[in-house]
């Protein structure tokens, strides 16, 4: 690395470039665009859990001031239009395939969650819209709704197609060998637990522009997504709105997804779907209501989970038993998430030699759920490093000993566990040891003291997670049931003037791509930072991609650019090597610049990238340009892991937890902006401990959203929080080119069960669910 | 109904119904985009401003009560090249990621710094109650205005 890049190449924290627009107001987020001629979208939804779909009568409202049209899903059923898919197919224990409801847009017969879209109206401005669609009257057959996870196999059918309203009883691991484990058991600890349905809310609600231009049919569409050309080609392909090359998606500024933006929803495609039917530009922006009944909601999972140890407390074999409420219909990678996302990480760091789980995936009348931030990683995670905590209090032995005596060592990487995933390579002790020094373990008992002497109750809890990130090796993915491959596609433009243009398929929404893919790039080709710039979001402007979640931007998105970047490099020295009338094998390329080996002749990026451009006497083999592309698949998944610890306290007067001190450890690999990093365990953080204390999405017996705002459904604010203490320990991932592991997750994944870990040590009880609210700690605290 | 007001140094006279919120105004009559909304319910504060130079949800605000006011948007505070001190807080502690809130929070951080409530990190925190932020943690946001606390 040459002096110029120690500011701005790999591993510095440098400032980033995006953040220029959005501190001075300039970002341009979906509904900040607007089309001339534009009319607003106002949908019908459903208020109902499960009802029938009479007479929709249409008549008053289409009379009323600036109403345009009225469209249901009739209308787009008699277009043709297709169901909105599911991307992972996953088979039954019993070798069968898992039964998908159909998922119509727009319903046209029947209702299944509070909500859910039938129709949409078009007028001149929102505020018409709105009072429009209050103004249509629909018959609605309203039916009985299965709400209750825990009954919902008992209760009646929702759909035709799903008996006991099962999608698929889903398994992993050797049910024999678990079985044996436990029968030779010295002790088996037991434990049942829920794990919350939380809401997703990024603080930007979902968007869409929609333009259609009727000589060249090409629909345009600005939407809220995390990867828009995974939504063109199911938009195409399956739900048969357009050509793929007649449809073109930008994804502009997002603010934030969390997953809540991958999936393809029923509004987006309404949007794209109307503005060719009326020929004019349609908007729509959810309000926050919106968002919170028809974002795609995270986790609910019912578990119960046996541990089985020797007499030294070594883990001998673990059960599992999961219920995964999938609500009314299955979203893009629904069925991926309570099952190859979260079986598979049920080994956590431990040599567990036995493990056996059984997932089953249900339909209820709620909206769908799926992946967010850490999807099925932090139910994993809550599941094995609950028990284990567990395990250490029933037995009498010190958590972090208890861990230690069962974790894998560092010398038996590459691991094999017996849940399907091979680990490359780690230090799970190293991350430990440091959380544990940054914690004060020592100091606990007298800092315990000091609390118990003012009337208040400490705990501290830990949790020492793994994840499986970089999604994903295409062949594996495709094997367990994937619809498509998991590669990233990047591509390097060196312009004439030798500033460079990088386009990747990773899309950003608050990670800060431009930045890092930008000091990569900048690294690798030894230009200055500022001369790179990073594009992506765009199906027009970039090949193709398959976006980003599953923390997979920088091991999978930024790997393309590496190689990409590297193609560049070869191409450039064979440039190199005919204007220096040299060999080719002769040139080497170090920190921007091409030079003869043993020679004091060399050229500069610059004039390579303008010979590139200016072939003046090329001989006949050498084409002209400089800009290469790959696509990049990774070998294996890659295994981010750490310690994180809370330290709790509690006041039983009021059943406040406040915490006062998290630690975070975290082995990401190579960091390449380690001050992007730590913003991103920060944020996650903030969402595990809000799963942990506050968040709950809530609906009633009749399948009424109970938490469907702001004033129902309790966001972690600055004051619910902590400073947080992280910090990185560093194994490189050995598959990848920058031994990168991805970051974006582990924060939400490891914090809900340290801090429960936490709470469940003040309280000595481990008798409370998440959230674990000041008015059920308070009541525990009172004996009731 | 016509109201005056000056948003960012410049007088407008407009022609609003009576129910139109501020923020629609700046947003859609006016073009400036950097106030965002982020909630029905008042509740996350994307949508901050200043009206006589204190911090106002323009979400809970109607166009025509603030006759005759004067605002201040995130496009008011500072360029590019002459960034406020809060927003060049914003970017050198990383207070932000996706952006969304960001505009909102810094609007209130200013408000908080003049109010001379923005002394310890505990006030900070209890000041940025009203804006929610997804991405952050509010750790570095925290961070950055109790940077930006001692330059202003
Ligand atoms: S938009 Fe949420 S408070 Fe104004
Ligand atoms: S930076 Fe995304 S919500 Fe605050």
């Amino acid at each position: 690395m040459n002096d110029r890049n120690t500011d701005t190449g790999i591993g510095a924290a440098v400032l980033r470039k995006e953040d220029r627009r959005f501190i001075t107001g300039f970002g341009r987020y979906t509904d900040d665009i607007n089309e001339v001629g534009q009319c607003h979208a106002v949908f019908l939804r459903s208020p109902y859990a499960r009802a029938d779909i009479g007479e929709i009568d249409v008549s008053a409202p289409l009379e009323m001031d600036g109403v345009i049209a009225i469209l249901t899903g009739r209308d787009m059923a008699a277009d043709g239009l297709g169901d909105l898919p599911c991307g992972w197919s996953v088979k039954s224990k019993d070798g069968s395939d898992m039964i998908s409801a159909p998922h119509p847009p727009l319903a046209s017969e029947r209702v299944n969650y509070v909500g859910e879209p039938y129709g949409v109206v078009l007028a001149e401005t929102r505020q018409a819209a709105r009072d429009a669609a209050e103004a249509v009257a629909t018959d609605f057959g309203e039916l009985e709704a299965v709400v209750v996870l825990k009954t919902a196999t008992s209760s009646e059918a929702i759909h035709e197609a799903v008996p006991q309203n099962r999608c698929y009883l889903w398994e992993l691991g050797d049910e024999q060998a678990t079985d044996a484990a436990f029968q030779n058991a010295a002790h088996v600890v037991t434990l049942e637990l829920t794990n919350n349905r939380i809401i997703p809310n990024a603080i930007e609600p979902r968007a869409a522009l929609a333009t259609h231009n009727p000589a060249s049919d090409e629909i345009t569409l600005y939407t809220t997504s995390q990867n828009p050309h995974l939504a063109r080609l199911i938009l195409s392909a399956f739900v048969g709105l357009s050509p793929e090359h007649k449809l073109r998606l930008i994804a502009p500024d997002v603010g934030g997804g969390f997953g809540s933006k991958i999936f393809v929803y029923p509004e987006e495609t309404t949007v794209a779907w109307a503005a060719r039917r009326i020929a004019r530009p349609v908007k729509w922006a959810a309000d926050r209501s919106e968002s919170f009944l028809t974002d795609a909601h995270g986790r609910d999972h019912l578990s119960r989970v046996e541990l089985a140890l020797d007499a030294d407390g070594q883990f001998l074999g673990l059960r599992v038993r999961t219920t995964a409420n999938l609500g009314a219909y299955l979203s893009l990678f629904a069925a991926s998430v309570p099952t190859y996302l979260y079986g598979t990480l049920l080994a956590g760091q431990y040599r567990t030699p036995a493990i056996h789980v059984e997932v089953e995936g249900v339909y209820t009348n709620t909206v769908p759920v799926d992946a967010v931030r850490g999807a099925g990683r932090p139910e994993a995670t809550y599941v094995v490093e609950r028990i284990v905590e567990v395990a250490a209090r029933q037995l009498g032995i010190d958590p972090v000993e208890l861990r230690r005596r069962n974790m894998i060592q560092p010398d038996q990487f590459p691991y094999q566990t017996p849940v399907a995933l091979v680990y490359d390579t780690g230090n799970y002790q190293a991350s430990l040891d440091r959380a544990l020094d940054a914690i004060d373990y020592g100091g606990f008992p007298a800092r315990r003291a000091a609390s118990e002497a003012a009337g208040k109750k400490r705990g501290l809890g830990f949790a020492c997670y793994i994840e499986a990130c970089g999604l994903a090796p295409s062949q594996l993915a495709i094997s367990l049931g994937a619809g498509v491959g998991l590669y990233e596609s990047g591509e390097v433009r060196v312009n004439p003037t030798g500033s460079v243009t990088v386009f990747t398929g990773s899309h950003s929404h608050g990670q800060g791509h431009e930045t890092t893919f930008a000091q990569i790039v900048s690294d690798r080709l030894g230009v200055p930072f500022d001369d790179v710039e990073v594009v992506h979001g765009d199906t027009g402007r970039v090949e193709f991609g398959l976006g980003t979640y599953g923390s997979r931007s920088v091991a999978v998105g930024g790997s393309a650019l590496v190689v990409a970047a590297d193609k560049v490099i070869a191409k450039g020295k064979l440039i190199a090597a005919h204007m220096l009338k040299a060999d080719p094998a002769a040139i080497d390329f170090e920190s921007g610049e091409f030079s003869v080996r043993d020679s004091n002749q060399s050229l500069s990026f610059g004039e390579v990238a303008f010979a590139a451009y200016v072939p003046a006497d090329y001989p006949e083999d050498l084409e002209p340009g400089l800009s290469e592309k790959a696509f990049y698949d990774p070998e294996n998944f890659t295994f981010p892991a750490g310690t994180h610890i809370a330290e709790v306290e509690i006041d039983p007067q009021t059943g406040v937890t406040e915490v006062v001190a998290f630690v975070a450890v975290d082995d990401f690999g190579e960091v390449i902006n380690p001050m992007i990093v730590e913003g991103q365990v920060h944020g996650g953080i903030a969402q595990g401990i809000g799963q942990a204390l506050l968040e709950h999405g809530v609906y009633d017996d009749q399948g009424q959203l109970i938490t469907g705002s702001y004033m129902d459904y309790c966001m972690p604010r600055a004051d619910d929080l902590p400073d947080f203490d992280v910090d990185t320990t560093i194994t490189p991932c050995t598959h990848n080119p920058l031994g990168v592991k991805g970051c974006g997750e582990a924060g939400a994944i490891g914090s809900p069960a340290a801090v429960m870990n936490a709470i469940t040590d003040a309280l000595g009880t481990e008798e409370i669910t998440m959230p674990a609210t000041s008015e059920k700690v308070w009541r525990i605290c009172r004996g009731d | 109904m016509n109201v005056e007001f000056t948003v960012n140094g410049t007088a407008h006279t407009l022609d609003v119904e009576p129910n139109t919120l501020l923020v629609d105004v700046l947003r859609s009559t006016l073009g400036l985009t950097g106030t965002h909304v982020g909630c029905d319910t008042s509740q996350c504060g994307a949508c901050t401003v200043h009206l006589e130079g204190r911090a106002v949800k323009s979400c809970a605000v109607l166009a025509c009560q603030v006759d005759g006011g004067t605002i201040t948007t995130i496009e008011g505070i500072g360029t590019v090249d002459d960034l406020h001190p809060m927003q060049e807080a914003f970017r050198e502690c990383h207070a932000l990621q996706c952006g969304f809130c960001t505009p909102g929070m810094i609007m209130s951080a200013i408000d908080l710094v003049e109010r001379g409530e923005a002394g310890d990190e505990g006030s900070v925190r209890a000041g940025l109650e009203g804006n929610i932020c997804r991405c952050t943690g509010y750790h570095n946001i925290v961070r950055a205005v109790l940077h930006a606390a001692q330059r202003m």
